[in-house]
């Protein structure tokens, strides 16, 4: 089991910088100061973006850390999560 | 220390913050439903500072202030304690959501009045960001370690239940008065936000008589409380990456779950189906009566064979069952097919005549009610242009059918689908607040799970309607194809949560 969270630990980071890839372009395809739904408004892609951006990023972190063998043993204590 | 807090004792913990934590989400919910009136009250059509104002209050205070709220607070929490920090996200609340309902329209006050009112939702999302977690923990310090799960599940239940009253006070105000007393600039629609006063002023009295969580005033006493809660949550390794491991493996998919079991189900019936409102509400409202013990039975049950398997077979179900459940509510709706049964018309047909804006050309709506057998009814909306210039024909009429009114037996069809979404809520929101206690130690807990969950609920579940709506635009055909968000983002955290989580219950929170 620990050799498939390592290996999904790639996979991880490599999705986040696809979904920021995704948000980016679906802002520039949708943004239309003529159009009225919300997928047309600049200012709900930017707050989207602005906040996804962090997460996406925590995403990496995340992989990054599968990938590290960080995640083979879960703490059983907060002693643990000290060190 | 567990075992000396009495039965009495736990009770009044539970009742205390449970009933503040539903108030709380009672107040940021009538918000919600009741946009379209506030909208049109303080956000008048036509007024580009008002719309950039009303997009900020909608997006920004789920997306941003949540989960700010929850850093702040959080810290609060860990740094003075449990019981003064939910005691101030109460009182801030209940007091935005009591000063809403008192702003003049946007007729009065002109453009003072958006910006008050975004000002407020922002206190609102912010006091929201503050609440859950405190309520969470302060329950789950008092709790034994056999009967966590079951004992924080009551806090899980308030989101539900502030849904369930919210939505109960806003039909009972709405049907004992016209549409235009309602909508009106003093009207029905302030009556929610002035009776939220009410409830938070015996909570308030309620969780002033508590006392500090006994784990945090050990703590204390001992001197051991956290000097900085937000950098050694988020700065050292050993605490972020299990916040981490809370977010993806847990929360993110909790979070579209309980947003599509409960919102976007709603929505969807009211939108995509067309009910009319009274039925749309009610088979709400059954659902969650039938689904909300289950909260309590998924967290008691946690206690016995661990949270983990809950949650992630509450995802898979999900997954499994959305677009069959959904597509259901289509086919049981679906036009074409009722007018193949020959409807009957039913009164007069009503024709209403109104100025084209900014044209001296006219609108001319004719609204026809029809029914069928098995009591079922709906109206027939045909819309045309009258030009104004002579010999220019009339344009083609748009046709649209609303206010469905399903027969008897499609309608508890409906209410048994829809309590098998919310069963699935109470499946992956039932254990999770004792999932994230267990997850971290007393003196940055407050700070640790509040940052995660309100990231898996306000950013992933709120954004199922905006994600849902992108995809409709981009994919026309499948009317289902908004559903592959949530359906996508479930089945992400069912992997990370299945390969990487332990079902392993944490007997010891005392550290």
């Amino acid at each position: 089991m620990n050799a498939v969270k390592k290996i999904l630990g790639i996979v991880w980071l490599l999705l986040a910088p696809v979904v920021i890839y995704f948000l980016v372009s679906g802002a520039i395809t949708h943004i239309d100061p003529a159009g009225k739904k919300d997928i047309n408004n600049p200012i709900i892609w930017v707050i989207i973006i602005a906040i996804f951006t962090p997460i996406a990023i925590g995403l990496m972190i995340f992989g990054w850390y599968a990938f590290k063998g960080e995640y083979d043993h879960l703490p059983e204590s907060s002693m643990e999560l000290e060190n | 220390m567990n075992s000396t807090i009495s039965a009495k004792t736990i009770r009044s913990v539970i009742a205390a913050s449970s009933v503040g934590t539903m108030i709380e989400w009672y107040d940021f919910y009538i918000f919600g439903m009741l946009a379209k009136t506030i909208s049109t009250q303080f956000f008048p059509e036509g007024n580009a500072t008002a719309a950039l104002l009303s997009t900020l209050a909608i997006f920004a205070a789920g997306f941003i202030v949540r989960p700010f709220g929850a850093l702040v607070f959080g810290r609060l929490g860990d740094l003075i304690g449990r019981k003064y920090t939910f005691l101030l996200t109460l009182v801030l609340m209940g007091g935005s959501t009591f000063l809403i309902g008192l702003i003049p329209g946007y007729k009065t006050i002109g453009i003072a009045a958006p910006l008050l009112v975004l000002l407020l939702r922002l206190i609102q999302g912010l006091a929201l960001g503050g609440e859950y977690g405190g309520a969470a923990t302060y329950v789950a310090e008092h709790s034994p370690s056999n009967k966590r799960g079951y004992y924080t599940s009551w806090i899980q239940t308030t989101a539900t239940l502030g849904l369930f009253v919210a939505l109960g006070i806003i039909m009972l105000i709405k049907l004992n008065m016209s549409d235009e007393s309602f909508n009106a600039e003093w009207g029905g629609w302030r009556y929610p936000f002035w009776i939220s006063i009410l409830l938070v002023a015996v909570s308030v009295y309620i969780r002033l008589k508590m006392a500090e969580s006994p784990l945090f005033s050990k703590l204390k006493a001992e001197g051991k409380t956290s000097v900085n809660p937000l950098k050694e949550s988020f700065r050292h390794k050993g605490n972020f990456k299990m916040v981490l491991l809370a977010l993806f493996g847990a929360v993110m998919g909790q979070g579209v779950i309980w947003y599509t079991g409960q919102f976007y189900a709603q929505n969807f019936l009211e939108t995509k189906c067309n009910i009319e409102f009274e039925q749309s509400r009610t088979i709400m409202l059954w659902a969650i009566a039938f689904a909300t013990p289950f909260f309590l039975l998924f967290g008691w049950l946690s206690d016995k064979i661990g949270r983990k398997w809950i949650m992630m077979a509450g995802m898979l179900l999900g997954i499994l069952t959305y677009r069959p459940i959904f597509s259901v509510f289509l086919k049981n709706t679906d036009i074409v097919e009722w007018k193949k049964e020959d409807p009957s018309p039913v009164g007069e047909l009503k024709v209403k005549r109104e100025a084209v804006k900014h044209s001296l050309d006219s609108a001319v709506t004719y609204t026809q009610v029809y029914s069928l057998t098995d009591n079922r009814k709906f109206s027939e909306i045909k819309t045309d242009t009258l030009f104004s210039e002579d010999g220019k024909p009339v344009a083609s009429a748009k046709v649209a059918y609303q206010n469905k009114h399903l027969s008897t037996s499609t309608y508890w069809k409906f209410v048994g689908l829809v309590f098998f979404l919310i069963l699935y809520v109470t499946m992956v929101y039932g254990p999770v607040a004792a999932f994230l206690v267990e997850m971290f130690p007393t003196k940055i807990r407050y700070t640790s799970m509040s940052l995660p969950y309100h990231i898996g609920n306000g950013v992933f579940g709120g954004l199922v309607p905006f994600i849902g709506l992108l995809l409709t635009t981009t994919y026309p055909k499948d009317p289902l194809v908004g559903l592959w968000y949530p359906i996508g983002i479930a089945t992400l955290c069912l992997i990370i949560g299945t390969i990487y989580l332990t079902n392993k219950i944490d007997k010891e929170v005392n550290d």
